[in-house]
């Protein structure tokens, strides 16, 4: 016995997360019966889709009227590189319209057409414009309608600041989680029927990042260790367009949204580089093939003063500028000293996206562990080995959705699961582990072991990697490990908000996640999307067909090809047609 | 902008029981805004200090704080901008629970209170999507635009001096109940909300609100002093008020 006490508090389905995904599922789920619980790290509404600025992808052609959910499914498909499970494509791309119709009858206001109709931007790799938008703050526009629908609904309940440290099974399927309030550090013990990941990503195992202390792969981990399977761990996206002066805003995110509004990318020596690396569509092309270009022209000595590219869009007017892109205007005044009219920004690529996470049923969001289910980030299988922008936010509304339908069914088909008996001593081992840091307070510092992590996964797993850097990451990163079992809390033993204790634990989470990166990483032998090996410098067609899938196993983490099914004939065909291109001057 | 090497940075540290302000001496970076060097405090020399934040980016507003008084995202305030010295302590208006953060739970339960989006049964039901145009949705786009950084709610000297949050809900609350009432497809008459509840007439339109909102929402001219017109339009002038009483229009009332 540790002696800990806990409060027990019981539900149907618990979310973890009160991102876009973890709000609509609450909603779907309450919609759908349910007495829901929504548990978040930080206050509500201040989850990473607020940080979403371009605009969410839906084929609803009010812009460009060739467009189809055919069309927006090939560009997901050949964005992600073809290893996307096609089926979540095809469902991401049928689906995202109505999601986005839904959201605006719940209050959304977005930018217009002429016509009154919601408006549609070109952003990277999309085919047509697409991406609905309210200027440049998107996401803000999408979590408050989804927070105010879901507080105002009834059945749903949420606690905030509040963080899940550990799974619980009952007769094979998960039943509870154990949680502390960062407020005071008491304890929760949540009992479900069923749970819903939507822990958003894991970038804040790199350096420099546009992720917040947040993204630490929660989910992927308490995942993983519940014994369900991770996919595609190995896919992590560089954004292209990062702040990169001065210092203390590095790798803060500059949308694509300035490259859709025109804004192009040059050299130090005044060049339009994109010409030599995607002459047809410039700096439109996909994320994976700008983010390495800018990383290729700052390594060969054309990068600018400090370190980057520039961006410019001082050829628009700057009204139009603020208009379209206020924050940022905004951003870089405040920030950079820069007036984003009359001077370029200077960008480089900045960790932003998990393409990998938990494995999922294209349909129900449901994991490999019963009563488990993922959607958003967390999730895997849409964007393949590379996420189109845009796609994050109608990935959010689709998946967000069915999981939270799913698990409401799931909770229904099994009414009293949630009172099902846990190990106890499962959850005493668990309480133990959860408070061991604040009893050696003094021993090593999860801060510094943190700042380890950042700097092994940007020196050993960059934008460009090989066999030899990442199997010596791998050394590192298990090296940290067992440096990280033993560590402390960084002076204090305090449970009141303790953030060096909070950072101890987060350390489990991005370590997981940082091994899975590399091994899965090092077992793809070839470079595609995200993936860039100058080892294996060529896309290996065979590969197409193979996602490495992570498991947890007696001896350690395991790693598995595995080969998915091929596409049905009407998906291989809306993949290599070819489409119109869209000229504005025959549209509108 | 003067060059420095080290930010001589005091940071209220305490509770609910008290506290006082802890000097640290934090070397300074290009660039660096409070937020950076709240952190680097907080990585290097006090484990323990609490403090929300999360985008970093002056997107979602977690670091609200009062810096050398003045309510502020820490993100977005370059150290440049003070002379090598400066404090930052927890916003005024709401109890502290630890160091930089503060209860801020009472503006969750307000905005509960406000009856939510409310479209007609016709928009409601109609199978084509909504038409609007842009010079329509323009006006409450200024409103959606709040990050909820509560820096308004803490400058307001109702919430702040009079601690009347039974009786004001705040300018927070002002600029949402405007998003509601100013939305082309809204049809609620939330006008005995701002009477009663919402205590709209607590504000005397000082303008404090506006003056510290980092998305710059002119929260007083165009949310709060157009709201008190319609509630004033509603209750207060004689002239509708016998029109009505001759037969005027029906509004959708929340029940």
């Amino acid at each position: 016995m540790t002696g800990a006490s806990y409060e027990t508090v019981e539900t149907d389905v618990l979310i973890l997360g009160a991102g876009g995904a973890g709000l609509r599922a609450a909603v779907a789920a309450a919609e759908a019966g349910a007495r829901v619980l929504v548990v978040c790290k930080s206050l509500l509404g201040k989850a990473h889709t607020v940080m979403a600025e371009g605009g969410v992808a839906a084929a609803m052609h009010n812009v460009a009227y060739q467009d189809s959910w055919e069309v927006h499914f090939a560009d997901t498909m050949k964005g992600g590189k073809l290893i996307n499970d096609w089926q979540m494509a095809e469902i991401h791309a049928k689906e995202s319209p109505e999601r986005v119709l839904e959201l605006e009858r719940w209050g959304a206001v977005f930018d217009r057409t002429w016509q009154g109709r919601i408006h549609q931007r070109p952003f990277g790799a999309h085919t047509y414009p697409r991406l609905a938008h309210v200027g440049d703050r998107t996401g803000l526009e999408l979590i408050r309608t989804l927070q105010d629908r879901a507080v105002h609904q009834d059945g749903v309940e949420v606690h905030m600041e509040v963080t899940v440290f550990r799974l619980f099974k009952a007769e094979g399927r998960i039943a509870g989680a154990l949680a502390y309030r960062r407020a005071d550090g008491s304890l929760i013990l949540y009992r479900c029927s069923a749970l819903v990941l939507a822990s958003g990503g894991t970038g804040k195992m790199y350096r420099v990042t546009s992720n917040s202390w947040e993204s630490t792969g929660d989910g992927t981990a308490l995942a993983y260790d519940a014994g369900a399977q991770l996919r595609d761990m190995e896919m992590m996206q560089f954004h292209p367009t990062g702040m990169v002066w001065p210092a203390g805003v590095r790798g803060i995110l500059v949308t694509e949204g300035v490259r859709g509004e025109g804004g192009v990318l040059r050299n130090k020596e005044g060049e339009r580089f994109m010409e030599r690396y995607d002459r047809d569509r410039m700096e439109l092309s996909s994320r994976d093939v700008v983010a390495r270009a800018i990383n290729s022209e700052v390594l060969a000595g054309r990068g600018t003063p400090h370190g980057g590219a520039f961006l410019d869009i001082t050829h628009r007017k700057p009204d139009f500028i603020k208009s379209k892109l206020p924050s940022m205007y905004e951003q870089f005044l405040k920030l950079a000293n820069v007036d984003i009219t009359k001077q370029p920004m200077e960008v480089a690529p900045t960790i932003h996206y998990a393409m990998g996470g938990v494995r999922v049923d294209a349909e129900t969001g449901a994991s490999t562990v019963p009563g488990l289910y993922a959607a958003g980030e967390v999730a895997s299988g849409l964007h393949g080995a590379n996420r189109l922008g845009g796609n994050s936010l109608s990935d959010l509304l689709v998946f967000g959705k069915r999981a939270g339908e799913a698990a409401a069914a799931a909770a229904k088909a099994s009414p009293g699961h949630a009172a099902a008996n846990l190990d106890q001593a499962e959850v005493e081992q668990a309480i133990a582990d959860l408070m061991a840091p604040l009893a050696r307070p003094a021993a090593e510092s999860p801060y510094q072991l943190q700042a380890e992590i950042q700097e092994i996964m940007t020196i050993h797993a960059p934008i460009v990697r090989d066999a030899s850097g990442m199997q010596s990451g791998l050394e590192k990163i298990l090296e940290l490990g067992m440096r990280a079992a033993r560590c402390g809390t960084g002076g204090s033993g305090t449970l009141a908000f303790n953030p060096g204790w909070h950072t101890a634990h987060d350390l489990h989470s991005m370590l997981i996640n940082a091994e899975a990166l590399i091994r899965s990483g090092l077992e793809r032998k070839e470079s595609r999307g995200a993936h860039a090996r100058s080892d294996f410098p060529k896309t290996d067609d065979e590969l197409a067909a193979i996602n490495y899938v992570v498991e947890k196993t007696p001896a350690g983490m395991q790693v598995e090809a595995e080969r998915r099914p091929p596409m049905p004939d009407y998906l291989a065909d809306a993949v290599q047609r070819s489409y119109a291109r869209y000229t504005p001057e025959e549209t509108e | 902008m003067t060059e420095i090497s080290n930010l001589d940075l005091s940071i209220w540290r305490g509770d609910a029981k008290g506290g006082e302000l802890v000097s640290y001496r934090v070397p300074v970076r290009e660039g660096m805004v409070v937020l950076d060097a709240v952190l680097w405090v907080q990585a290097n020399m006090a484990s323990d200090l609490a403090v929300r934040w999360n985008c970093k980016a002056a997107k979602c507003g977690s670091c609200s704080a009062e810096i050398d008084g003045f309510p502020r995202l820490m993100c977005k305030t370059p150290i440049a901008d003070y002379g090598g010295k400066l404090s930052v302590g927890p916003m005024k208006a709401f109890p502290v629970v630890k160091d930089l953060v503060t209860d801020v739970s009472w503006n969750y339960q307000v905005n509960k209170e406000i009856p939510p989006f409310t479209p007609s049964d016709k928009d409601l039901t109609s199978s084509e999507p909504w038409r609007m145009q842009q010079q329509d949705v323009e006006r409450v786009m200024e409103f959606r635009k709040c990050i909820e950084c509560f820096l308004c709610q803490d400058v307001c000297h109702v919430l702040r001096a009079h601690d009347l949050k039974g009786a004001f809900q705040g300018p927070r609350f002002m600029v949402r109940i405007a998003s509601l009432e100013m939305h082309p497809k809204d049809v609620l008459d939330r006008r005995p909300l701002l009477k009663g509840k919402a205590g709209i007439g607590y504000c005397n339109v000082t303008k404090c609100c506006t003056e510290v909102c980092p998305e710059h929402i002119h929260i007083t001219d165009n949310a709060i002093i157009p709201l008190k017109e319609r509630m004033d339009d509603e209750y207060f002038d004689p002239v509708r008020s016998l029109l009505r009483r001759l037969g005027g229009k029906a509004r959708k009332t929340p029940a």
